[in-house]
């Protein structure tokens, strides 16, 4: 299982790197977010915590969207959903190996967005509790986004039905993840954000659990 | 060929009664359909006849509304995973991704397939289907007949005991349709059992052991390779193509 699961993730891997559809797309949305709220709102030690962190999760969220429709718009393009459908694996194989993708494009920029973000608003580039929300909330994301974007890849209008399916479901990880980032970006203790990483933990669960529960009945109809 | 063959039955597709609606429109009505092993069954029809619907329930890509589906004597709705290993499906769609070369596609679904000795069997299909100078070329690059090439290279990965053709020759040119002709006579012959459907019913005569003809979801024409000789089926087939489509 874990093998099939790391052929689909090597396979959308190895595709993003060649034709880098994904990764620039979501780089290019994310850092205009956070350039346009950055000369909006100003980058003072005053906002760092009432508005920073809405603004990352704001980049992340929309640039996740954008990167989310392509998981498996790539498959619906010469019936490919129907070559991976008749590979003798559970239905469940083939969505960890969206997630897996989707969750490492989704780190993927993270790692380029993040920097770039702390560096604005003057924050310190070693942030482990940051790193830990990113990991949870992006992972909640990816559970979420990979269901609907094979929801919405048989839709005429994908590109409009993604966001309004996967935004109004993830909203409990948005407040979760902005939460859980101000106290980071202030310097206050992991005690602060307890409550929210457990509440991410337990979200990421349930999104993952039904997600895998529910691929099934998405793709085959 | 496929190892599981021989301690497979003598009958290796077993239709009965196989019903499939969308909403209010019913796709197929009452199918029913006997092919023995190392047959080829030949699926005529106008187009919207049902014929890609019985293909995808058969592969296990669709759901029937009623009735019940036998391969190899295993029923698809209770083992499909373990039906998908003994079947394939070449259709005019490639299932195959442009960015990957044509050995990343064909080791990609071999993994999908738990294929043993991957290497050696990539190199065994891709003689068979002539493609073995364009392994490292992108399939996205390969004119259509090729790509098509490379679809069967990737449906016999694993070495199907029944392999199910949906119109393969679709968008090819005369030459390229003929090459691809050549190819799928290579892997069809033996104790695989094929399932085709095609609109070329010169090509599906010579092949089939069994035709049928489908039109508004019934089967309205069978026959035998042994009947076919008593009868024609060009006027059938032409009575029904030139009204449904």
């Amino acid at each position: 299982m874990l093998a099939k699961i790391i052929a689909i993730l090597w396979k959308d891997m190895l595709t993003e790197f060649r034709t880098r559809e994904i990764i620039v797309s979501v780089f290019v949305f994310a850092l205009l977010v956070m350039v346009i709220f950055s000369f909006a709102f100003g980058t003072g030690v005053d906002i760092t915590e009432s508005i920073a962190p809405g603004i990352l999760w704001v980049a992340l969220t929309f640039g996740g969207v954008t990167g989310l429709n392509r998981i498996f718009a790539v498959e619906k393009e010469n019936s490919r959903l129907e070559g991976l459908m008749l590979c003798p694996v559970d239905r469940a194989v083939i969505y960890w190996g969206k997630l897996a993708a989707s969750f490492t494009f989704m780190m993927a920029v993270a790692i380029v967005v993040t920097p770039i973000f702390l560096a604005l608003f003057n924050l310190p580039l070693f942030l482990p509790g940051l790193a830990l929300i990113i990991v949870l909330a992006s992972l909640g994301f990816a559970a979420v986004g990979t269901l609907f974007s094979a929801l919405a890849v048989n839709t005429r209008a994908r590109d409009i039905m993604l966001p309004i399916l996967f935004l109004p479901v993830v909203v409990p990880v948005i407040i979760a993840a902005v939460k859980a980032t101000a106290p980071v970006l202030a310097g206050r203790p992991w005690a602060d954000m307890l409550i929210w990483l457990q509440i991410l933990i337990a979200f990421d669960i349930i999104y993952v659990v039904i997600a895998t529960l529910v691929f099934g009945f998405v793709v085959e109809e | 060929m496929s190892k599981d063959v021989a301690a497979s039955p003598a009958v290796a597709v077993e239709v009965e009664g196989l019903e499939k609606s969308f909403g209010e429109h019913r796709a197929l009505r009452g199918i029913d359909l006997t092919v023995n092993r190392g047959e080829c069954l030949v699926v005529f029809g106008p187009n919207g006849a049902g014929k890609t619907t019985l293909l995808k329930i058969l592969a296990t890509l669709m759901k029937p509304s009623a009735g019940s589906v036998r391969l190899d004597g295993i029923d698809i709705r209770k083992e499909p995973v373990q039906i998908r290993r003994r079947i394939s499906l070449v259709s005019h769609q490639t299932f195959l991704y442009d960015d990957l070369t044509v050995l990343e596609n064909l080791r990609f679904y071999g993994k999908m397939y738990d294929v043993a000795d991957l290497e050696k069997r990539i190199r065994e299909v891709v003689a068979w289907v002539r493609i073995e100078s364009r392994l490292h070329d992108r399939t996205g690059t390969l004119s259509r007949g090729l790509q098509q090439r490379v679809s069967i290279a990737r449906a016999v990965l694993h070495d199907p005991s029944i392999l199910f053709l949906d119109e393969p020759e679709v968008g090819l040119d005369p030459q390229a349709g003929a090459m691809v002709r050549d190819v799928l006579g290579t892997v069809s012959s033996g104790s695989r059992t094929v399932v085709m459907t095609t609109h070329n019913l010169e090509r599906g005569l010579e092949l089939g052991d069994r035709i049928v003809i489908i039109d508004r979801g019934k089967i309205v024409y069978r026959a035998t390779r042994d009947e076919l000789s008593q009868t024609d089926p060009r006027q059938v087939y032409n009575r029904y193509t030139e009204a449904g489509g």
